[in-house]
């Protein structure tokens, strides 16, 4: 036994210290494919779209982005994802709190569907809208073409995010303080509102973030339904597709830099939405 | 499952514990809010995902399956089909590679900077489709430094098939590292070592050790990516150049043939997508990690 103790405890440092002399001849090499692999699909493209935004000043960056039909593409992309995000943040709560308080049969099947926007490619997303909600609807609603097409075409790529920020906090979340709020008389709506809601609000805003930063960059759900009308229905993606089909790549480019830094900024957000999160949880 | 979970029912749900107590016209309200959310919630879910869906896939097999088969066999869809697949799996090969990799780095790994190359590896999710087009075709097309240098060895990326296999890569970049990752966080490298200490290679732990323990987030991953991967549109839609039976992948064969007003065909692959798109939902709902 005590001959033992010694070489029981000997070797996790020597393990360690071979361990760390291991680490920096492989972390060098796979730090280096790594950031080689990123720069070469990824990081240089990316810079490369900053700087031809650039490339004829800071002027022409700025008529490229004011142009009417651009200006228009922006400003109701912007719009529209906010607002989507908005419902997300509402009705994405509320499916969260069906999908963990509420039992009913086929709930199994009704969590599993959640999922099914970040599965169906975008493209067929726009189609199957397009098929119910267009001009052949057997519903006899037709949005095709107009601008509440396209939200709900961001709607429907954007369902999973609140859902699947929030469902995880709310199953978490202890019920002690809800059972002692109720016997203390508060009514369920005080209990939802002070006891509920306060520990859910980080993980509801992280969630309306995603949805925003993926809703402004949606392309491929709104082409179809969308019937890319400029001045009307044409979102910013879509609006760089034309500019780059129409070889303008620096406008392109231009448009581009604006939706990277909008979408920098709501991941920014949401970094400190978490942040601000975990030190309250 | 109701009846054994008869003790739980009074400890988890809060109404119940209400009912017992509350007067019956509280009963009453909360009943109905209940039922009302639940309405709510459905009714959403039912109009915005399930009927769009369910109507494709009614009108593609409205007249059998003979037209479904029809429409999918003609020489420009067997085409797509190829070129989606020769894509998708490049696309998750190097990405479930550079997957394994970065999540090792990041996990077990120390080095300065960690914090912003977890952030790169994110940068993708943030980028629209069509703006990763337009990166690649800045880098790589033909009439920029590099990829005019590629061209002159006779690599055409831009309009071909690595330009498309790049595109795709570079949407599903994050897929595989972030299901990897928090599961080698939970795994702690106690057993690796371990190995290493008994004399193990460092490609033996990895084979023996590691792999094991990252399986069903691996393959949840790699099942993440390979979806991404067939059903990538914009960023496709861009460097492809959309060229019929040469670039055209499954998902631009599906908007061409819409436009040109085949109804049939478009459904069709869209049904397929759409039934691939399920395939991958049971299958993620198989090896999701439980926690």
């Amino acid at each position: 036994m005590s001959v033992e103790t010694p070489s029981r405890t000997a070797p996790p440092p020597r393990a360690g210290a071979r361990r760390r002399r291991r680490v920096s001849g492989g972390t060098a090499l796979g730090l280096g494919s790594a950031v080689l692999y990123l720069s070469l699909i990824v990081l240089i493209p990316l810079a490369l779209v900053v700087v031809r935004s650039t490339d004829e000043g800071l002027g022409y960056f700025w008529k490229a982005v004011t142009t009417p039909d651009a200006w228009a593409a922006l400003t109701l992309t912007i719009g529209a994802s906010a607002v989507v995000a908005l419902v997300n943040l509402v009705l994405g709560t509320l499916i969260a709190w069906v999908l963990v308080r509420d039992r009913f049969p086929g709930k199994a099947i009704v969590d599993t569907l959640i999922d099914l926007p970040f599965a169906l490619p975008t493209i067929v997303a726009g189609l199957v809208l397009l098929a119910l909600y267009g001009p052949e609807s057997p519903l006899g609603v037709n949005l095709a073409y107009s601008r509440a097409g396209v939200g709900l075409a961001l709607l429907f790529v954007t369902l999973p995010f609140v859902v699947r920020t929030v469902q995880p906090v709310l199953i978490e979340l202890d019920k002690d303080m809800e059972q002692a709020a109720a016997s203390l008389g508060a009514s369920p709506f005080q209990t939802f509102r002070r006891i509920i809601l306060p520990n859910l609000v980080p993980a509801m805003l992280s969630g309306t973030a995603l949805a925003f930063t993926r809703a402004i960059s949606e392309f491929g759900s709104t082409v179809l339904i969308s019937g890319n009308l400029p001045f009307r229905t044409q979102v910013a993606a879509v609006n760089i597709f034309s500019q780059i089909e129409g070889d303008n790549t620096t406008g392109a480019a231009a448009i581009s830099t604006v939706l990277l830094v909008v979408a920098l900024v709501a991941l920014l957000a949401l970094d400190l939405l978490q942040r601000w999160g975990s030190r309250r949880g | 499952m109701a009846e054994s979970g008869t003790i739980d029912t009074s400890t988890v749900d809060t109404s119940t514990v209400d009912t017992s107590t509350g007067t019956t016209a509280q009963n009453g309200t909360r009943g109905v809010s209940r039922y009302v959310l639940r309405v709510i919630a459905v009714g959403y879910l039912f109009f915005l995902l399930v009927l769009p869906v369910a109507l494709i896939v009614w009108r593609t097999f409205g007249d059998g399956l003979g037209p479904f088969v029809e429409a999918l066999t003609s020489s420009s869809a067997l085409h797509a089909f190829q070129v989606t697949l020769v894509v998708a799996l490049w696309a998750v090969a190097l990405n479930t590679v550079f997957g394994v990799g970065a999540a090792l780095l990041l996990v077990r790994h120390d080095f300065p900077g960690k914090r912003l190359l977890g952030a790169f590896v994110d940068l993708p999710m943030a980028v629209s489709p069509v703006v990763v087009g337009l990166a690649l075709i800045l880098l790589y097309g033909r009439f920029s430094p590099v990829g005019g240098l590629l061209e002159s060895w006779g690599l055409q990326i831009i309009f071909s098939t690595p330009g498309m296999v790049l595109a795709t890569v570079f949407v599903a970049l994050p897929l595989v590292v972030r299901s990897v990752v928090p599961v080698l966080e939970e795994l702690g490298d106690e057993q690796e070592q371990a190995a290493h200490t008994l004399g193990a290679s460092r490609f033996q732990t990895f084979l023996r050790i590691t792999l094991p323990g990252i399986r069903s987030a691996l393959a949840y991953g790699v099942v993440l990516c390979l979806a991404r991967s067939l059903g990538e549109y914009g960023a496709v839609a861009v460097v492809s150049g959309r060229l019929v039976d040469q670039t055209q992948t499954l998902t631009l064969f599906v908007e061409e043939r819409f436009q040109n007003f085949d109804q049939p065909a478009a459904f069709a692959a869209a049904t397929a997508l759409a039934l691939l798109a399920v395939v991958t939902l049971l299958l993620t709902r198989l090896l999701r990690p439980k926690d």
